[in-house]
C-alpha cells in the first residue's frame, strides 16, 4: 500500500489549492477526487466572482479569507495563467435601496475593504448598462472575476509539477485507523496516510461521519445560470449585484473571465447533494430578475443553462482541526466566498497540517506556470513560428473559440492530463462557444482516442458516459 | 498577400456554386473550405431527396455535392481545405489559417460568404433539467452515425421537428433503435411535409404537436425527460407532464446562419434570417461582399441553395471586374402573415426578380401579394403555406414604382 503524509480528499477549488501549497515541501501528498477531473462538481459551476469582501458578517470566516484572499487570487491567477478580469463590482439599488448600500459600506468599513457609494451618474460611469431605476450603488474596485475552474486545475497542474499526486475516480468509501496512520479505501485502491484533510465539498460532512469527526448538518442551495454568447461581453463592464438577501447576494450580471456574461445564480433550497438539475420556474425567476438591475437583458443570446451547488453548514466556513480525531483538517462548509477565499484558506489549513509534521520546504519549486498558448492570444508572426514547427497549430478543431489542435493535445498532456471531452473543453475551451461542441465535439472525442490510445466508443464526455456508444450496424 | 478575384468562404454546395458561377463569369477564383473536403454538411446527408429540382434527378446528399465537387476540379479553381476564415476585413482582406499554409492573407475583388449554419444547441433553448451525455443537436448524431459509424443511443426521443430531426428519426430506426417520439413547441412541424410522412408516418414514430420537455433526467447519462402540452402561450401545462424513458435526445430546434465573420463589421443583418439583407444580386450592405445559402437564410432544399449561390457568384465575378453598376433601389418588406422576403432590396431595372419568402404559420387558400408603390405586382394563391416550405415568386423589375411589399391576402 502507498503511504503519504498528507492527503487531500476532493479535488475542487479548495482542495486543489491545499494540494498546491503542500507540494511546495519535503512530504509525500496525495489528493484523491471522485470524479474524473478536478472542478467537476461545486467548483465547476461557479459564478466565478473574486469577492471584494464587503458583505460578509465582520468576524466571520468568511469575512476573514474573503479579504486576505482576495489580493491572493489576483496574485496566482497570474503565476497560473489562469483568465482573470479585475473589473470592479456594483451593489445597485433604487431611491429606497441607501439604507441598504450604507448598511453594506458600514460592514465593508469593519472588514477593511475599499467601497465607494455612488449616485447614479458616478454608476454610469462604470457601467452604463444599468436599469433605468438604479439610484445609487456600491462600488468595490478590488472585486472581479475568475475563471473558476480553470483556478482549480491551475492549482492541481502546479501542485503535479511540483511533485504532488492526484488520483481521479477515487472516492473514498471507508477511514480507518492503523498504527497511527489511517488507511483510505477507493476504488482505485487503499492508501495510508498520516493526516487527511477535508475538502469533500458537498460531501465533506459524510466524510467527516466516516472518520468519526465532528458530526455536522449539511444544507444545499442550488443555483441556475444562463451563460450568453461572447457577442453579448461588450454591454457589460463590471459585476453587477442587487442589494443581498438572506439567500444570498442574489441574482448578478457579470462578464466571466472567459469574454461571455453570466446571469444568476438562483437560491433554491434542497436536501439533495446531487442536486444540479435546472428547473422551468428558477430559469423563469432569472428571466424575472435580471431586468430589475440590468438593462439590456439578452435572454436569446443564451448558450448555455448550469447549475450549481452551494453547501451551507450552518453560517459559516468550518476550518480547523478536528477535535474528536488527531490528524485530521477540516475545510468544508466552503460556499460563497469560498473562491474567493481558497487561496487564504489554503494557507492556513496548511498550517495546521503542517502542525506535527516534521516537514521542510522544498528548496525549488516551480511558482509560476508557463504559459497557456492561445491561439486567440498570439501575434500572427508568434502563430506563423508554431505552425511552422507543429502544424497542428494551423487546424482548427473548434470554431467557435478557435482552439487548434495543438490546444487540444496540450489540454491532454497537461500536468493533470484531460481525459474526457468535458476536462480538454474547461482547458482550453474547444466546445464553449456557442455550437456547444456540435462541430467540435467529434473531432474532440477523435483527437483524445488517438492520444489516449483508446476507441472512440471509450472517449467519455466526463463522469463516466460515453458519447458514441454503438457501433453502427452492430448485431445485438 | 495573395490576390483574387473572387474568394469564396465555405466549400459547401453554396460555395461550390458560387465559385463555379464566379469562374464561369471569368474570375480568378479561390475556396476557402474549413473540413478536409468539399460537401459541407451534403457529405453527411446520406439519404435520397437531393437534386429533384436543380438536376431533375433525385440523388443523395454525397451524389449532389460530387456532381459539384467535379465541376469544381473541371475549372481553375483554387481550393484551399482545412482553411477556416479567421477574420474579414471591410477592405475585402481575409485572413485564414490551415495546417498546410499557415496564415494566409487574401485580397479579394469580391467575396462571397457561404459559410452555412449551425444547429440550435439544449444550452440555446435553456433547455431545464440535468446536463448530461446523450443529449445532441441531430446533425452531431448524423455525423457520429453516417461519417464516423456510431450510434449515440437505442431508446431515442427528439425535440423539435426540423428536417435533420426527421432524417435522423428515420436513420436512426434503421439501425435498429427505437424512436420513440418526437416532441414539437408549435402546432405545425418546422420541417418539410414529405419528412414527416416518410421519416416518421412510414415508420409509425408518434409526433406529439404543441409539446415540450419540460425536465431532463439523469445524470452522467440521459436517462428520460417530462414533457407537457404547451398553452396558447407556448408555456408548458405542468399538470399534464408525462415521462418517457430514453438513453439518448436528439435537438432539431432550428438552425442558425454563421455569420460569426461578420462581427465587428457594418454589416445590416436581419434579425427574422439571422443573416445579412441583401440585394437581388445577393450583395450585402458592405460593398463587393456577397452571402448565399444557410449563412443568408435557411433553406429546405439544396437545390435553392445552389440557384442562390450562383447569383452570388455571377455578381461577385461582375463585381471584382467594376460591371456591377449601383443604383437606385427599393426596399422589400414582408408582413401580414409573410415572416420575411428575400431579397431585401431590389435594384431598379430590367427583367425579372425571384423573391423567396416564409409565412409565420400555417395558411390554406391564402394569396400571396407582393405590391409595389400602391400597384400589386403579384397575386399568387397558394393551396397551403406553411413555415417549413420556403416559397417564391417572380416580379417584373420594370413594374417597380416604389417600395416592395410582401403580404399574405385570405
Amino acid at each position: 500500500m502507498d503511504r503519504f503524509d498528507v492527503t487531500v480528499i476532493g479535488g475542487g477549488i479548495i482542495g486543489a489549492a491545499v494540494l498546491d501549497r503542500l507540494s511546495r515541501y519535503d512530504l509525500k501528498a496525495l489528493l484523491l477526487e471522485k470524479c474524473d477531473d478536478v472542478a467537476s462538481f461545486t467548483t465547476r459551476a461557479n459564478s466565478g466572482i473574486v469577492h471584494a469582501g464587503y458583505d460578509c458578517e465582520p468576524g466571520t470566516l468568511k469575512a476573514k479569507y474573503n479579504v486576505l484572499g482576495n489580493p491572493l487570487v489576483w496574485k496566482e491567477a497570474e503565476e497560473l495563467d489562469v483568465p482573470h478580469l479585475k473589473c470592479g463590482s456594483l451593489v445597485v439599488a433604487g431611491e429606497d435601496g441607501i439604507d441598504g448600500l450604507e448598511a453594506l459600506a458600514k460592514k465593508a468599513e469593519a472588514n477593511g475593504v475599499e467601497v465607494r457609494i455612488l449616485d447614479r451618474e458616478q454608476t454610469l460611469k462604470i457601467e452604463p448598462n444599468v436599469a433605468d431605476r438604479i439610484a445609487y450603488s456600491l462600488y468595490a474596485p478590488s472585486a472581479g472575476v475568475v475563471s473558476p475552474y480553470q483556478m482549480a486545475i491551475g492549482y492541481a497542474d502546479r501542485a503535479v509539477t511540483n511533485g504532488a499526486k492526484i488520483i481521479l475516480e477515487a472516492p473514498v468509501t471507508a477511514i480507518c485507523k492503523r498504527d497511527g496512520d489511517y488507511i483510505l479505501s477507493t476504488p482505485k485502491g487503499e492508501f495510508a496516510t498520516k493526516i487527511v484533510i477535508n475538502c469533500a465539498g458537498a460531501n465533506g460532512a459524510f466524510i467527516n461521519d466516516l472518520v468519526g469527526a465532528e458530526h455536522y448538518e449539511t444544507t444545499y442551495r442550488r443555483g441556475d445560470y444562463f451563460v450568453l454568447d461572447s457577442t453579448e461581453r461588450k454591454n457589460i463592464s463590471t459585476v453587477i449585484f442587487p442589494l443581498p438577501t438572506a439567500a444570498g447576494k442574489g441574482i448578478l450580471v457579470a462578464p466571466t473571465a472567459d469574454g461571455n456574461v453570466i446571469y444568476g445564480p438562483t437560491a433554491i433550497d434542497t436536501t439533495d447533494s446531487e442536486d444540479v438539475a435546472s428547473t422551468l420556474d428558477s430559469l423563469d425567476s432569472l428571466r424575472a430578475s435580471v431586468p430589475l438591475t440590468y438593462k439590456r437583458p439578452a435572454f436569446n443570446k443564451c448558450i448555455r443553462v448550469y447549475s450549481g451547488l452551494r453547501t451551507l453548514i450552518g453560517h459559516d466556513f468550518v476550518i480547523g482541526r478536528s477535535q474528536k480525531t488527531e490528524n485530521f483538517v477540516m475545510a468544508i462548509g466552503i460556499c460563497s466566498p469560498g473562491l474567493t477565499s481558497a487561496p487564504a484558506i489554503a494557507d492556513d489549513v496548511l498550517a495546521l497540517a503542517l502542525d506535527g509534521l516534521n516537514a521542510n520546504k522544498k528548496k525549488e519549486f516551480v511558482t509560476v506556470m508557463p504559459r497557456h498558448k492561445r491561439l486567440k492570444e498570439l501575434s500572427d508572426d508568434e502563430l506563423e513560428q508554431l505552425v511552422a514547427e507543429d502544424n497542428r497549430w494551423g487546424r482548427i478543431v473548434c470554431r467557435c473559440e478557435k482552439v487548434t489542435e495543438a490546444e487540444v493535445v496540450a489540454a491532454i498532456r497537461s500536468p493533470l492530463p484531460a481525459t474526457t471531452v468535458d476536462a480538454v473543453k474547461r482547458r482550453c475551451r474547444a466546445g464553449m462557444g456557442r455550437c456547444q461542441g456540435g462541430f467540435c465535439g467529434t473531432r474532440v472525442m477523435q483527437i483524445l482516442s488517438r492520444e489516449l490510445g483508446v476507441p472512440l466508443t471509450e472517449v467519455k464526455k466526463g463522469l463516466g458516459a460515453n458519447i458514441a456508444r454503438y457501433r453502427v450496424k452492430e448485431v445485438e | 498577400m495573395l490576390r483574387y478575384d473572387v474568394v469564396v468562404i465555405g466549400g459547401g454546395p453554396a460555395g461550390m456554386a458560387a465559385a463555379i458561377a464566379a469562374c464561369d463569369s471569368g474570375a480568378k477564383t479561390l475556396i476557402l473550405e474549413r473540413d478536409v473536403r468539399l460537401g459541407g454538411i451534403l457529405n453527411q446527408c446520406i439519404h435520397q431527396g437531393f437534386g429533384l429540382h436543380y438536376f431533375k434527378e433525385e440523388m443523395t446528399g454525397p451524389e449532389y455535392a460530387e456532381r459539384f465537387r467535379k465541376e469544381v476540379k473541371k475549372r481553375d479553381i483554387t481550393v484551399m481545405t482545412e482553411a477556416m476564415a479567421l477574420s474579414l476585413g471591410a477592405d475585402r482582406t481575409v485572413t485564414a489559417l490551415s495546417p498546410d499554409t499557415g496564415l494566409v492573407k487574401v485580397q479579394a475583388g469580391a467575396i462571397v460568404l457561404a459559410m452555412g449554419c449551425r444547429e440550435r444547441t439544449a444550452g440555446a433553448i435553456a433547455l431545464p433539467g440535468t446536463r448530461p451525455a446523450g443529449i445532441y443537436t441531430a446533425g452531431m448524431a448524423q455525423k457520429l452515425c453516417n461519417i464516423d459509424g456510431y450510434l449515440v443511443g437505442k431508446e431515442v426521443v427528439i425535440l423539435g421537428s426540423g428536417d435533420i430531426g426527421l432524417i435522423m428519426a428515420r436513420r436512426m430506426t434503421t439501425e435498429g433503435a427505437k424512436v420513440k417520439l418526437v416532441l414539437e413547441l408549435m402546432p405545425y412541424s418546422s420541417g418539410l411535409k414529405r419528412n414527416i410522412v416518410q421519416c416518421l408516418d412510414d415508420y409509425g414514430i408518434p409526433i406529439k404537436y404543441s409539446h415540450t420537455i419540460t425536465r431532463v433526467v439523469g445524470n452522467p447519462r440521459v436517462e428520460g425527460l417530462y414533457y407537457a402540452p404547451v398553452g396558447a402561450d407556448r408555456k408548458p401545462v405542468l399538470s399534464e407532464e408525462q415521462y418517457v424513458s430514453c438513453d439518448a435526445l436528439l435537438l432539431s430546434v432550428g438552425l442558425i446562419p454563421e455569420n460569426d465573420l461578420l462581427n465587428g463589421l457594418d454589416v445590416k443583418m436581419s434579425a427574422v434570417t439571422n443573416g445579412a439583407t441583401v440585394d437581388e444580386n445577393r450583395m450585402t450592405s458592405l460593398e463587393g461582399v456577397f452571402s448565399c445559402g444557410n449563412v443568408l437564410h435557411v433553406h429546405d432544399l439544396v437545390d435553392n441553395v445552389s440557384e442562390e449561390a450562383e447569383i452570388a457568384g455571377r455578381a461577385a465575378a461582375r463585381y471584382s471586374k467594376g460591371e456591377l453598376p449601383a443604383g437606385d433601389s427599393v426596399s422589400v418588406s414582408a408582413c401580414d402573415g409573410v415572416r420575411y422576403a428575400l431579397p431585401q432590396r431590389v435594384n431598379l431595372g430590367d427583367g425579372k426578380v425571384r423573391l423567396y419568402f416564409r409565412v409565420d404559420n400555417v395558411y390554406k387558400d391564402a394569396r400571396l401579394v407582393v405590391e409595389s408603390g400602391g400597384n400589386r405586382l403579384v397575386g399568387k394563391k397558394f393551396q397551403v403555406l406553411a413555415p417549413g416550405e420556403m416559397g417564391s415568386v417572380e416580379i417584373d423589375r420594370s413594374a417597380i414604382c416604389g417600395d416592395v411589399t410582401v403580404r399574405l391576402e385570405r
